[in-house]
């Protein structure tokens, strides 16, 4: 399955990832290559499995609804790179 | 041409658990930006997620509450999108299998008539932080604290056919899980929000619209305003020739109109998959039945019970039943004076009416149902009439005396009974008033009845409205002849 180049760009901007026009064809081979690679997967016949959401056989453990955290601000501030107020700075996601 | 609004609504519903879906820390409201934001809140590497016990009963209770089948094998998936306040760069829901399937619920119209509604789905996911755009120096400032509280999404079908149903149907699911306690249902602080699906179609025609979604309404009345708006606008723009742009709209209740809030749309692209830090959420019946054994009597119940064993009317009752803090106040007032028709009357009556007119909900009325009941008790025991209740009412409103009995004490506003005084006073009216007696005494039978009324005013107001109107009644039918 060959990706074009604008779905090799569409992938980067989901990821957040920015890729140079000139590295584009490159992308384009591998991510294409190892979709090949998986779609051999498509000949099996799946129609009488059941979906397999987690390969481990075991269901999921609950946790009681207990406050067990502490406040813990400012250790987990202080590896952020601007704080203010107790809040978290970032480029403006708004105009 | 007619056109026909066909709506669905998604209601984000905060559930009151103590802590986070996912993660130990507090879900309390309004605490101090991110103290209640944890390394799992936050996203950071090597940290799992670990389920909320009660998250789940919740949703199972409210699937129950919604007859509708429970999912006994549900599944988390992630829902990839980057947005700052959202630390993973996804979300955690369920998409394919989510914890409450099909169901239904009835909404009660102005006019009466019930209409059932679809409910497609539930399922819960994690809620995300809060992004504050004004005052960082040209930045946005990141609240993480809400996020990964938990959330009820609850989809309806899209059976709605106007504002109005829209509108009710939103107070029926705020109704339902206010009564199973599990959301606190605090509009204002966003425990409930509801984005509206709207599309029109000319009356009679299957095919549906192109339909727009209205995102975060977060009050009753904006969900109907902000529909209309919606609707006409719509309207507007078939009619001139134009056609519908599927893209999600902002409400503006200031200049009550919708608007758009992308301006270059890059349609959605989620890439939802099973989330593999979560195994799949096995239920089984026996867990079922140990949910259904807690339901709560539910609204519609407690209408039915009000109507056949309470003799109320289905109007009063739906009232009354609306909200849980107003059925609770309703039902403890009704306990207390064991009159529930009488109960209803005041409940309804002056209490919303004050209560309206103090921009109050029932949890801050300044009168308990305590002293309401014993209010409506002393009514009853013909201690006072219900126009002076109103008095007594006012005054413990106003803070004026600790009890009903210590007002009714202090003011002089016991009922007078004794015959000989209402005769007394009922002689000096009829003294001063002969002119009315002689036209009384000459009208025909039944043109009477109404004139009696004249002297029963004069006599309540010569008593300061303390004479028992009943007694007044008798007493001047035998004086009158």
């Amino acid at each position: 399955m060959a990706l074009s180049s604008t779905e090799i760009k569409e992938i980067a901007y989901l990821a957040r990832i920015a890729i140079q026009d000139n590295e584009v064809p490159h992308f384009q081979k591998e991510l294409s290559s190892i979709l090949d690679f998986v779609a051999q997967l498509q000949s099996i016949d799946t129609d009488k499995v059941e979906p397999l959401s987690n390969p481990l056989d075991q269901t999921q453990r609950l946790r009681a609804d207990e406050v067990t955290e502490t406040n813990q601000r400012d250790a987990n501030q202080e590896g952020a790179p601007l704080v203010e107020e107790g809040l978290y700075l970032v480029p403006k996601v708004i105009e | 041409m007619q056109w026909e609004a066909v709506i669905g609504l998604e209601i984000h519903t905060q559930l009151s658990t103590k802590s986070k879906i996912f993660s130990g820390s507090s879900t309390a409201f309004g605490a101090e930006p991110n103290v209640q934001a944890s390394i799992v809140d936050l996203g950071l590497p090597g940290t799992l997620p670990v389920f909320n016990k009660e998250a789940l009963r919740m949703a199972v209770k409210f699937g129950l509450a919604i007859d509708a089948e429970i999912g006994k094998h549900s599944v988390f998936d992630r829902k990839n999108y980057f947005y700052p306040d959202l630390p993973k760069g996804y979300q955690i829901t369920q998409l394919h299998h989510p914890i409450v399937k099909q169901g239904h619920v009835d909404i009660r119209l102005d006019d009466g008539q019930v209409r059932r509604i679809g409910v497609t789905r539930a399922h819960l996911e994690e809620d995300a932080g809060k992004s504050l755009h004004e005052d960082f120096h040209g930045m946005s400032g990141i609240d993480l604290n809400r996020a990964g509280t938990p959330l009820l999404e609850i989809v309806s079908e899209p059976d709605l056919r106007s504002s109005k149903e829209a509108a009710a149907y939103f107070k029926k699911i705020h109704s339902i899980v206010t009564y199973l306690g599990i959301c606190d249902g605090n509009l204002s602080q966003g425990s409930m929000r509801c984005d509206c699906n709207v599309s029109i179609r000319p009356v009679g025609t299957k095919e549906l619209g192109t339909r727009t979604e209205l995102k975060n309404i977060n009050s009753f009345r904006f969900v109907e305003k902000a529909i209309d708006a919606e609707i006409d606008r719509q309207i507007d723009i078939l009619e001139s020739g134009g056609s519908i742009t599927q893209e999600t709209r902002l409400y503006d209740a200031d200049k009550n109109e919708t608007r758009s809030m992308r301006s270059k749309e890059v349609a959605n692209d989620y890439r939802y998959f099973p989330d593999p830090d979560l195994l799949p959420v096995e239920i089984d019946d026996a867990y079922i039945q140990d949910v259904r054994d807690t339901l709560p009597e539910l609204p519609d119940e407690k209408i039915v019970r009000l109507v056949q064993e309470q003799g109320l009317s289905e109007y009063d009752a739906s009232v009354l039943a609306q909200t849980k803090e107003m059925a609770d106040f309703f039902e403890e007032t009704a306990k207390s004076c064991g009159d529930y028709k009488l109960a209803a009357n005041w409940t309804m009556g002056e209490l919303s009416a004050a209560l309206n007119k103090h921009e109050l909900n029932i949890s801050q009325s300044p009168i308990s149902s305590e002293q309401l009941g014993l209010l409506v008790t002393r009514i009853k025991d013909n201690t006072i009439s219900g126009k002076i209740a109103k008095q007594v009412f006012q005054s413990l409103w106003d803070k004026e005396g600790d009890t009903v009995d210590a007002i009714i004490e202090n003011k002089g506003l016991k009922q007078v009974t004794d015959t000989g005084a209402i005769e007394a006073i009922v002689d000096e009216v009829l003294a001063a008033s002969s002119e009315q007696v002689a036209n009384y005494q000459s009208a025909p039978e039944d043109k009477r009845k109404k004139m009696i009324g004249f002297f029963v005013g004069q006599v309540m107001k010569a008593s300061k409205g303390k004479a028992n109107p009943g007694q007044v009644n008798a007493i001047l039918a035998k004086k009158l002849g």
